[in-house]
């Protein structure tokens, strides 16, 4: 298979307009994937999937990951000039990692025998700006993992032919996969050993109380 | 010819049907409670505290260092350090846990906390007829409950305790070894103190 | 099967008024307690007469959100929970979530111990598979014998599993770099001799069965899948092999040590349940081939990776995918390590969710009682659908 590289280089001559950035990954599996931008995702992953040297006809996996507003904090050393004699300082860096969320596709080449290609699309932020487009038109296996990411993480997949939540009941509010989800509290009361059930149950009875 | 094919099916079943009354291969099935397996030797329930000795406060092996709450899956372990020290099986002081609770209504058997445990300490049991009426007391088990003893493992996991024997074994040896060269080493210092 | 008018309206939206001889269209609601089910799932019909029209499946009754408790805990602690989601094939799950975890920690694994897992792997294709026969056969109306001959074999695979893991079905035994503990000579010898077992009860199964007019006239031409569809609906496992796609990961991606064993994938031709059932007899018969030539090949040596941790364990910031052939399909675990204890990410493919998203296809214009085999022959486990 082509390395990453090619494959992006080709994507752009293909596509024109496509914007396209090659994530890291330091882990040893060595997968690396490709971000693209949500307005020509649609035509570059039909351009990976009907290219006939990549012929990536196969979505095997398809997932949301959610990535909430984080404080980076880099500890730099600088060298400062403090009266006429130079000093190293150490200085922290903070940089704000805005909140986002990601669809991420392993694509794999059934006719081709290779892969996988990951490509990822992200939303502008966690709130009302949480539109992705839905790539199910071009591989229908993302159907019900879309609806999936859309249920527990509330990714909304724009194009999608059927969104609605799978997992969870329709009436249900929240979005549990999020890292910030809270569960309700709705504790059946158990003596269990466990200390924070014990406390929940006892913070509840406390408010039951009260008013 | 149509029906061919019932007919060798028909004889399939016939064969498992005679066969049942002759072949222990072709009627597994026993009539539990009158009649039991034999209980494989891995087979793992729930989990219990081994104690050395007879006494089982004074003998118990935990040392409350907790790895088996954080592991614990299910969350199921509950364990409060004690302020106090007491001997272990070396004769160094250490911690023990002031209570020990497993509610084994949550436990799922995965046996995680033994294999994690560094002191040889908690393990598994196989005892499986554990029905109570009490539906939360009965089943959330204090430390009293889950202390047995070394014979009672030696009984139920004999390859397993055999091993675990041995690594305590090596471990006392070494604790003595090393006692007896702190001894020596004190001697020959104080040996060489005197003369000066 | 009860028969509740509108039960859902929100899913039929588009719900048709009657059909062209002006008779009604019947809306019902099949499970989610219902045996055919096989397990609390349902599925919203509807139907002209006998033939269905429109069909949705409804799931999420055993949602427990599996992927966030993960989240929450170590990556050791994860691995009992693996067991319970496809609870025929905990080996296979064990080693789908290993194969990811090793892939993001960069462990390697001892030769040993692929062999051992290939040995579990196998056994588990077995056992699921005599299972799947059993209880498609079961759905086509043979009430109880065939299952519970099926079941009987499956025992003796499970009581080999509670010999060396200690459990029957929630066995908990592959680790990360390895397995938990060495199996033992005469372990060996009994699987040898279970094998070759099967092999007898695998050619009387087929007497029962295969030939039996009934199961042809119900099976064959009946929910037939094309290629195309099969292909781009991510569809994975017997039910890709039987529209006739050669596409087994244990080929492609030649994990573990898959290069060194001599067996070939059957194929379908068709793509319909007769294939669908077929396929999966040949592959059990393909699987005893592997598990002789593994327990005829095993070496001796260490069974975990030395620089592997229990306690403590924490991959470095990355992430990793890893997929195996489950029996039900690809079965693929994607991992997001943060260099924390616990996974960032921890996402499951399982492969009965996804071969789930083409069953309306396969059934429109069936009769509903080939409805329940056509589900039948997906092979689902709630366990795993629901996670």
């Amino acid at each position: 298979m082509e390395t990453l590289e090619q494959i992006k280089a080709r994507i752009e001559s293909a596509v024109p307009g496509a914007v396209i950035t090659i994530l890291p990954n330091e882990s040893p599996s060595g997968q690396l994937s490709l971000l693209l931008s949500n307005s020509q995702a649609l035509a570059v992953a039909k351009f990976l999937r009907d290219d006939s040297a990549l012929c990536l006809d196969y979505c095997s996996n398809m997932t949301g990951v959610d990535w909430p507003e984080l404080v980076i904090k880099n500890k730099v050393k600088k060298k400062v000039m403090f009266e006429g004699v130079e000093k190293e300082v150490e200085e922290t860096l903070e940089t704000v990692r805005p909140p986002y969320l990601e669809a991420v596709y392993h694509l794999y080449s059934m006719a081709k025998k290779h892969g996988p290609v990951i490509i990822r699309t992200r939303t502008e932020d966690r709130g009302a700006k949480n539109h992705v487009p839905s790539l199910t038109p071009i591989w229908r296996g993302c159907e019900f993992q879309e609806r999936e990411a859309y249920d527990l993480f509330g990714i909304v997949f724009d194009g999608h032919p059927d969104l609605r939540r799978i997992l969870m009941w329709d009436e249900f509010k929240d979005h549990p996969m999020r890292k910030d989800y809270v569960e309700p509290d709705d504790y059946e009361y158990e003596p269990t050993p466990h200390d924070e059930v014990v406390e929940k149950v006892k913070a509840r009875q406390a408010k039951e109380v009260a008013p | 010819m149509l029906g061919e094919a019932i007919i060798k099916g028909m004889a399939v079943t016939a064969k498992n049907f005679f066969g049942s009354y002759v072949s222990k291969e072709r009627l597994p099935t026993v009539q539990y409670p009158e009649e039991r397996l034999v209980p494989k030797e891995n087979a793992r329930q729930f989990p219990f505290l081994v104690y050395d000795g007879d006494d089982w406060e004074k003998g118990l092996r935990c040392v409350s260092c907790q790895i088996c709450e954080k592991e614990c899956p299910p969350k199921c372990i509950y364990i409060i350090k004690s302020k106090d020290k007491k001997p272990d099986y070396k004769g160094q002081a250490q911690f023990y846990p002031a209570r020990f609770d497993i509610d084994i209504s949550v436990c799922m058997s995965c046996g995680i906390c033994a294999e994690v445990c560094p002191f040889e300490s908690i393990k598994m049991d196989t005892e499986f007829e554990l029905s109570t009426g009490d539906r939360f007391g009965g089943l959330l088990l204090p430390k009293e409950k889950l202390a047995k003893s070394n014979e009672h493992y030696r009984k139920v996991h004999p390859t397993d305790a055999a091993a675990s024997d041995a690594v305590l074994a090596a471990e006392i040896a070494k604790a003595e070894a090393k006692a007896k060269a702190a001894a020596e080493a004190k001697v020959k210092a104080d040996a060489e103190k005197k003369p000066a | 099967m009860s028969a509740v008018a509108g039960a859902n309206p929100r899913n039929f939206e588009l719900l048709p008024k009657g059909d062209a001889n002006g008779g009604e269209l019947l809306e019902i609601s099949m499970g989610p307690h219902h045996p055919s089910t096989h397990g609390v799932f349902r599925m919203d019909v509807v139907l002209d007469g006998e033939k269905v029209v429109k069909l949705k499946p409804v799931f999420g009754y055993l949602h427990r959100n599996h992927e966030k408790i993960a989240e929450g805990t170590s990556y050791l602690a994860s691995m009992p929970y693996t067991d319970r989601l496809d609870y025929f094939c905990s080996m296979t799950n064990n080693w789908a979530y290993a194969l990811s975890v090793e892939k993001l920690a960069g462990l390697t694994v001892p030769e040993r111990a692929e062999y051992i897992r290939v040995i579990m792997a196998e056994l588990t294709r077995v056992l699921n598979h005599i299972c799947l026969i059993g209880f498609f056969v079961q759905d086509m109306g043979a009430l109880g014998t065939p299952l519970m001959y099926a079941f009987r074999e499956r025992e003796r695979i499970l009581d080999l599993f509670e010999e060396l893991t200690g459990a029957r079905m929630m066995c908990n035994y592959l680790r990360f770099g390895g397995v938990r503990c060495d199996v033992s000579e005469s372990w060996l010898k009994r699987a040898g001799e279970e094998v070759v077992k099967l092999e007898s009860f695998m050619d009387e199964f087929e007497q029962l069965v295969a030939q039996n007019e009934i199961v042809m006239a119900r099976t064959q031409g009946i929910g037939v899948l094309p290629r195309e569809l099969a292909i781009n609906a991510s569809i994975t496992g017997p039910m890709l092999r039987a529209s006739g796609v050669n596409y087994d990961v244990r080929k492609v991606d030649k994990y573990g040590i898959y290069d060194r064993f001599e067996f070939k994938i059957p194929l379908g031709e068709h793509g319909d349940l007769y294939d669908r059932y077929m396929i999966r007899v040949l592959e059990m018969r393909e699987s005893v081939k592997i598990l002789k030539q593994a327990l005829r090949d095993i070496p001796d040596g260490p069974i975990m990776d030395s620089k592997a941790k229990l306690r403590g364990f924490r991959p470095k910031p990355g992430e990793a995918y890893g997929r195996i052939e489950s029996p039900k399909g690809e079965l693929g675990f994607y991992l997001i390590s943060d260099g924390s204890p616990n996974p960032y990410r921890y996402r499951v493919r399982p492969p009965s969710f996804i071969n789930l998203t083409i069953l309306e296809d396969m059934c429109l214009g069936q009769r509903v009682a080939d409805a329940v085999i056509i589900l039948g022959s997906v092979d689902i486990v709630l366990g795993e659908v629901d996670r």
